[in-house]
């Protein structure tokens, strides 16, 4: 009505906005600015403004994946006739992407690095921040390490440039490198950062990008980057809550008590007393319809001029597996400010996680597999083992040889444990207002995070009876994990248009310093009593530090010509003096090829750059356990103080003993070189964008626990540096705007990578015949399956190799005679690796209207998996232990094995997969009753696994499936709430 | 406005300033270790240091149980030196075979090893591992460093003990690697600590070697059951007095002679007896048994691993026994005996001699399978239940109190007899024989009815009368060696060869491989024949 009526007082706009080629673009907006008069352009990409008091106007058309334009009017009482002819907008380019000490525009980029932002980020239950970007970049292979809630994920960046040391990236959030030490208490240390408060999660990948962190960089950084506050924005709330049901979708395939019952009947009759008549599926029993819920609160805003942002997250879970639970809060505060006319930024970040976690015992998921399926769960009894069915010798004392009975495992124990971790960052950027061209930046920052837990066994449980005399256990544990950060540097940067040169050049120290500390505790039975003896353990907190100048040199010509060098010169206590210092270098250049002239009017190609970079990055992460050297210096002859129970008698009296630990004088940190070739293009206009990546990493002076000659030091193996390896690989990723119109868009990205890695040496004399194994096996102790040897990849399966029978079934401890002595006993070979060679990603986006509907899939191929589960109960020896039966893997009745073949490349089976991980719906609901925006989100994880693998999982880390917790299929519901 | 961008202008200035002097010269040295330059100026450490020396047999790590092992590669607890010892000197034999699935633990009773065999490399990183701590507290325990680190006195006079027994134990440790292994590296503390590659030394060289170190310890040494765990005087003559029963094989030359003497001298130096009871000598409280000359100790509080006594108590018990007549909280399951070694008994009930501890009940004699624990008599001799009845200090029943008697009277008695019958002089026929029977009365329980005459007193004899009164002891192997019956078709038992009733294997097996990884990493060894 109010429009109407000014109607006659004031003029109008009419116009149409179209795209570069002329075609129109509906549902554009063109607004007046300073005032509310806007509208939306129609399906011809027609608008119509009206009721515009006569004045001069800036008028604004924007569409999205379009440039924005501006274009001034004078508005009288007669209609003006306007045209917008938007052009798309090459966003990606002008992105700044956050690098080491900095940020850089993307196309002024010269390294590896892939930008992720919340916008592309995982949908659907996130717990973790790794998991936002699973299947997202090329070369990241991200895998949860088991479906437990909070689990969290190993993240390997190129395969990882390690041997024995840590493979695992260097992870910086807000600028504050934090350790990779575990937090106790909690199932992963990443579990304590909540996902929801991340903006964005750059991935560093070749050496010109990492090299800057010097000794912890070899593994790729992960640059983590949390949300802000924004400049002159109203109070805005955003809350918005997903919850969860999660269902497993398999079993592990053994035999059901029918079957059961015939195989002990036909394989060995004389344990056929020991079945019952119960028909119980134990996996079912452990299992369960598990929910959770993750609520997130957000309020950004400005008071007075002060831009702020609070969240508070609240995520409770539960597991599949009963009593499994875990619990999340989370604050996350962000202030900052431009003081001083622009030239004094202050950006404060301070985190705080409480977390609280029932650590569901998994000992159940491998008792469920082997549980005697012909017994019932409960007794009859209430009074023994809490009701429970347990194996009983004559005497009706427990058979403490037996599998227990899974729900006496789950209910018996009760471990729970809290963590709190605070991660605190104020970062200063300071520009000279006397020479512009200056600034300082400061940056300083802790980590704090206490993890604490206490391990219950009930008195009445069978486990009690086993191993605690029947009086339970109980028992406490505290860590503390503290680091400290301060870094600064004076950056220069200037252009020098004369000579069509930018110029910046930036110096900086940093120190960093890590201490932890297990606090020593006591034993006690469950009723709270002093286990007879318990004493407190040596107590000794590690404290290790950094410190390291550092610097950058950023060279542009012409916009076209571009170099980037950089240097770190890190100095750690973790070694000795004449080693601390370590020098790494980087130097890389890049072409923007689409800026010469010969380029300039090729249309299709919006950009072409060629990059290529060399660099020098180092490890030094051995933690703080190196087996015989139970410190963070394994420079040191450290005499290392034994517990109580590791004493001696002499005389009347028992003394603790001190243990000269085995050192190496000489230990410093792996180096690796990382050589990187790319090539980065756009297309139409920047609709399809990608990069190819080759890259060539060789490792040398690994950090490696290997054997020495006996004799030669206080331990039979050591930590030094021995041996090399290389990786090779190439890094690919596309994403393609397939559909941009009014109502229907379609994105999809894709990439795939491929990653070799080989051991050159790792021995100390150069001898390839040298063998570390690896990966340990259940089904006897000690054994591995697993060999680190030149030649090979890392983790090879070290495998007898199976002759068949002409059925197809495997001749039971027949094996090639590979070396043709006349016996198979020396012929161990190594067979396959757990690494996949190929992984790839691909995500699909489709928008029709306010739909949107969205999907992730993952694939590997040439990952290999050793099925502990079927081999180390796959043979009828099972049924011959004395006074208990242990249940079959169905594939038990193709092999017919009598005995187990635990190392027979039978168990080694192709887990290639491919995954959806996620798909989701939304309706967006826009604004509803004027005050609030609605958008609804339906979400299925873990949708389907297509695999020729026999377990529940072919993925699992390692290549050893061993009982993983399983992953379920998770449903879920979002609503997400703005005011 | 002004005034204020000064200000924050100065405070920015300030902070800088503040950070930069806070940052800069930081000192990386790490504080508060005990490492080797200050562990040997505190007197106090030195009784912990040789503790460690000790505990390198018994049990596995730092921990207690499990957790901070010494050595890598290899489970812990597995990898403990008395387990290995007792699975080359046992596992290898007729007295002892095992159910499990432990990677190659079923070649070491079928004679299929080689030089990949955990166990046999577990058992000669653990020799030196010992010897590598016994010459680091070597090292930094001469006189001069003594000197240097101002230790005086009486204190002084402990040193030099404590020096006299580290050099007792490289020596049980060198010992154990030329009985096993042959030529071996060598190094002693003349080396220092590092990535070096030893020089390898012949059978004969290192036996001398010990023999000097032996008798340059006994000033040193305490005098004979001074001090229950130490070694002592009679420790070191007994140590000789294996060595030189052995020299034969060892160097070609027979050393009967000395093995007499030193066999009298532990003798005649007095202190230990025979323990009355027999069963006496196995059970929780067998440290206040006098007959112990050299004890491997296991305790459920203070000295506790998976190796050693708590493995071989567990693991010789299932089927129908009770873990709780053991005084422990559970059978592993594993350990029995072969039918030829129960017919070393000519009454194997444990009526009449004692020392035939057999399980019988849901046990057969024949081993038809090696995998079943039901195969086998078992053996009740280990327990960790005290004299009157009572279970071992450990509340839960894991680890056990019962030592390891490394060395003991009997053994000595036998030592003495066997070396006059093998011709060594310095002895007398009739000791010989009064020695065998004193063994053979206390396996009566006072009983002189199995008792023998000169005549029954011959070497297969002595040889079945050391399987009876020393089994699960750690002996057997090089006895059977001694006797020229481990390798070859002379005397079969089941499952010798891999073949149920046993099959002849060849002669290299008198001695076990050195392990793959040595002989790669150290290109101055050279493996023994036939691996």
């Amino acid at each position: 009505m109010m429009s109407v009526m000014a109607f006659a007082q004031t003029g109008s706009i009419k116009g149409k906005v179209v795209d570069e080629t002329n075609n129109p673009l509906p549902g554009a907006s063109v607004s007046i600015d300073g005032t509310t008069i806007g509208s939306v352009a129609d399906a011809n990409g027609n608008f119509t403004l009206s009721g515009i008091n006569a004045g001069n106007y800036s008028v604004t058309a924007k569409f999205i994946g379009y440039v924005a334009t501006k274009k001034t009017v004078t508005i009288g009482s007669s209609v003006v006739t306007l045209t917008f002819a938007l052009q798309s907008e090459n966003t990606n380019l002008n992105e700044v992407v956050v690098i080491g000490y900095g940020s850089v525009r993307k196309k002024d980029l010269t390294g590896s690095v892939v930008a992720i932002s919340s916008k592309d980020f995982n949908q659907g239950p996130v717990t973790t921040p790794e998991a936002l970007i699973t299947g997202k970049a090329s070369g990241v292979e991200i895998t949860s390490n088991s479906g437990m809630p909070g689990a969290g994920s190993t993240i390997r960046i190129r395969g990882g440039a390690s041997l024995t040391a840590s493979n695992d990236p260097l992870i910086v959030i807000d600028g504050i490198p934090i350790s990779n030490e575990s937090i106790s208490g909690v199932g992963n240390a990443l579990s304590t950062i909540n996902p929801n408060d991340i903006e964005s999660i750059d991935i560093l990948k070749d050496a010109s990008a990492t090299a800057i962190y010097g000794s912890r960089a070899s593994n790729g950084v992960l640059m983590i980057t949390t949300k802000k506050g924004k400049v002159d924005s109203k109070l805005a709330i955003n809350f918005n809550t997903l919850n969860t049901l999660a269902k497993n979708t398999k079993e592990f395939d053994v035999l059901n008590a029918d079957q059961f019952r015939n195989v002990v009947q036909t394989q060995y009759p004389t344990a056929a007393n020991e079945l019952g008549s119960a028909n119980t599926d134990w996996q079912k029993q452990i299992y369960r319809e598990a929910f959770g819920t993750d609520n997130n609160i957000s309020f950004t805003g400005g008071i007075k001029g002060l831009p702020y942002r609070l969240s508070v997250g609240y995520h409770n879970e539960d597991g599949v597996l009963k009593t499994d639970n875990f619990k999340r809060t989370s604050i996350d505060l962000n202030v900052n400010h431009d003081f001083l006319d622009h030239s004094l930024k202050i950006d404060l970040n301070l985190k705080g996680t409480y977390t609280d976690s029932r650590f569901g015992n998994s000992g159940a998921i491998g008792a469920a597999v082997a549980f005697n399926p012909t017994q019932p769960i409960y007794s009859g009894n209430a009074n023994k083992f809490n009701g429970y069915y347990e194996t009983v010798g004559n005497d009706g004392t427990l058979n403490g040889n037996a599998v227990r009975n899974p729900l006496g495992l789950l209910y018996g124990t009760d471990n729970t444990g809290t963590a709190k971790r605070g991660i605190g960052s104020l970062n200063v950027n300071y520009v000279f207002p006397f020479l512009k061209e200056l600034q300082f930046n400061a940056t300083v920052g802790g980590d704090i995070a206490d993890g604490q837990g206490t391990n219950f066994t009930d008195a009445a449980s069978a486990v009690s009876a086993a191993n605690n005399a029947g009086k339970g256990s109980l028992s406490h544990y505290f860590k503390e994990n503290s680091s400290y950060n301060t870094d600064y540097y004076l950056k220069y940067a200037k252009d020098f248009k004369n000579i069509k040169s930018h110029f910046d050049i930036q110096a900086g120290y940093s120190f960093q310093f890590f201490k932890i500390y297990n606090r020593p505790e006591l034993s006690y039975y469950a009723d709270g009593s002093l286990v007879t003896g318990s004493t407190l353990g040596p107590n000794i907190p590690g404290l290790y530090k950094i410190e390291s100048p550092f610097g950058r040199l950023n060279y542009i010509y012409d916009d076209k010509y571009l170099l980037t060098a950089t240097f770190r010169d890190d100095r750690s206590s973790r070694f000795g003096p004449d080693n601390r210092n370590g020098y790494f270098p980087s130097v890389a250049v890049a072409w923007r090829v689409k800026q010469e002239d010969f380029l300039k009017s090729v249309d299709f190609l919006s950009d072409l750059k060629l990059r290529a970079s060399y660099g020098v990055t180092g490890q030094q992460d051995l933690g703080n356990n190196t087996g015989a050297n139970n410190s963070f210096f394994p420079y040191l002859a450290i005499y290392e103080p034994g517990n109580t129970g590791a004493g001696y008698q002499f005389g009347n009296g028992y003394t603790t003993t001190l243990r000269s630990d085995a050192y190496d004088a000489g230990i410093k940190w792996e180096t690796t070189k990382t050589s990187d070739l790319a090539l980065d293009f756009g297309l139409l206009n920047g609709r399809i964008t990608g990069t190819i990546d080759y890259y060539y990493k060789k490792t040398s002076d690994l950090l490696l626990q290997t054997p020495v000659p006996a004799g030669s030091n206080l331990s039979n193996y050591l930590y030094a540096n021995i041996g090399d390896m290389v990786t090779k690989g190439v890094d690919f990723n596309v994403s393609v705007v397939a559909v941009s119109s009014k109502d229907f868009n379609w994105t999809f990205g894709y990439n795939i990578s491929y990653n070799k890695r080989s051991i050159s040496n790792i021995s100390l004399t150069g001898d390839p015949a040298t063998i570390i194994t690896t990966g340990g096996i259940p089904g006897g102790v000690g054994n591995t399956i697993q060999v680190d040897k030149a030649g090979g990849a890392p983790n090879a399966f070290y495998v007898f190799q199976q002759v068949y029978g002409t059925n197809g079934a495997p001749l039971e401890g027949v094996y090639v005679d590979r070396d043709g002595n006349g016996s198979s006993l020396n012929d161990k070979y190594q067979y396959k690796q757990p690494n996949p060679t190929v992984f790839m990603g691909f995500n699909s986006n489709f928008t029709y209207k306010k739909w949107n509907l969205g999907f992730t899939m993952r694939a590997n191929l040439g990952n290999y998996v050793y099925n502990a589960e079927a081999a180390s109960n796959g043979a009828y020896q099972g049924l011959k232990f004395a006074g208990y039966l242990v249940n079959l893997p169905a594939s038990v009745l193709k092999t017919n094995f009598q005995n187990y073949q635990l190392f027979s490349d039978y168990y080694v089976e192709n887990g290639s997969f491919l995954r959806m991980d996620n798909a989701n719906l939304s309706y967006n609901f826009g604004k509803i009753a004027k005050v609030a925006t609605l958008r609804v989100t339906a979400n299925v994880s873990n949708v389907f696994l297509v695999t020729k693998y026999t377990g529940l999982d072919p993925e699992v880390n390692n290549g050893i499936d061993n009982n993983l917790y399983p992953r379920p299929r998770i449903y879920s519901l979002g609503l997400n709430v703005g005011f | 406005m002004r005034v204020r961008h000064l200000q924050s202008l100065a405070s920015v200035i300030v902070m800088a300033l503040l950070v930069t002097v806070s940052s800069c010269k930081k000192n990386l040295m790490p504080e508060g270790e005990l490492t080797t330059a200050n562990v040997y100026t505190d007197f106090n450490n030195y009784l912990p240091v040789l503790g460690k020396l000790y505990t390198a047999y018994a049990i596995s790590g730092q921990a207690g149980g499990a957790g901070n092992p010494d050595i890598q590669g290899i489970d812990e607890g597995f990898s403990n030196y008395l387990r290995e010892y007792f699975n080359m000197q046992e596992l290898t034999t007729d007295e002892a075979i095992i159910q499990w699935n432990d990677g190659t633990v079923h070649n070491l009773h079928d004679m299929t090893w080689n030089q990949l065999n955990e166990f046999i490399t577990a058992m000669y990183n653990r020799i030196y591992y010992e010897i590598s701590l016994d010459n680091e507290f070597l090292r930094n325990t001469t006189d001069a460093m003594l000197s240097k680190n101002g230790i005086t006195g009486s204190n002084l006079t402990l040193a030099k003990q404590y020096r006299a027994e580290a050099r007792f134990l490289r020596a049980l440790s060198y010992w154990h690697a030329i009985d096993l292994y042959g030529n071996v590296p060598f190094v002693t503390e003349a080396d220092q600590v590092g990535v070096f590659f030893p020089k390898q030394k012949s059978r004969a060289e290192v036996f001398s070697y010990i023999e000097s170190e032996l008798k340059a310890a006994d000033a040193d040494l305490g005098a004979p059951r001074f001090s229950y765990g130490h070694a002592d005087k009679a420790a070191a003559y007994t140590l000789l007095a294996n060595l030189y029963l052995n020299a034969k094989v060892y160097t070609g030359t027979d050393h009967s002679s000395d093995a007499i003497t030193y066999a009298k001298k532990v003798i005649d130096a007095g202190g230990y007896t025979l323990e009355p009871h027999f069963k006496n000598l196995f059970l929780a409280d067998n440290n206040k048994s006098n007959e112990i000359i050299f004890p491997i100790e296991s305790d459920g509080i203070h000295t506790q691993g998976y190796g050693g006594m708590t493995y071989i108590i567990h693991a010789s018990i299932g089927g129908n026994m009770s873990p709780a007549a053991f005084g422990v909280n559970s059978a592993w399951g594993g350990l029995r005996t072969t039918k030829q070694y129960v017919a070393l008994f000519s009454d194997p009930s444990g009526n009449t001699d004692k020392r035939a501890m057999f399980f019988t009940d849901g046990q057969t004699l024949d081993i038809a399978d090696e995998y079943n624990f039901q195969n086998g008599y078992a053996i009740t001799k280990f327990k960790n239940i005290d004299q009157a009845g009572n279970k071992g200090s450990d509340p839960n029943g894991n680890f056990v109190d019962t030592d390891f008697p490394m060395f003991r009277l009997a053994d000595v008695y036998l030592i003495y007899a066997e070396a006059v019958l093998r011709g060594g002089q310095g002895g007398s026929a009739g000791t010989a024989l009064d020695y065998v029977n004193l063994v053979r009365t206390r396996a009566y329980d006072g009983s002189t009815s199995g008792n023998i005459n000169a005549s029954q007193l011959t070497l297969p004899f002595i040889l079945d009368e050391r399987g009876r009164e020393l089994l699960f002891e750690g002996h057997r192997r090089t006895d059977l060696i001694r006797f020229g019956k481990f390798t070859g078709g002379d005397y079969l038992w089941q499952w010798k060869g891999g073949a149920l009733n046993g099959t002849s294997v060849g002669d290299f097996r008198n001695l076990m491989p050195i392990p793959s990884t040595d002989i790669i990493n150290n290109p101055n060894l050279k493996q023994n024949q036939g691996y």
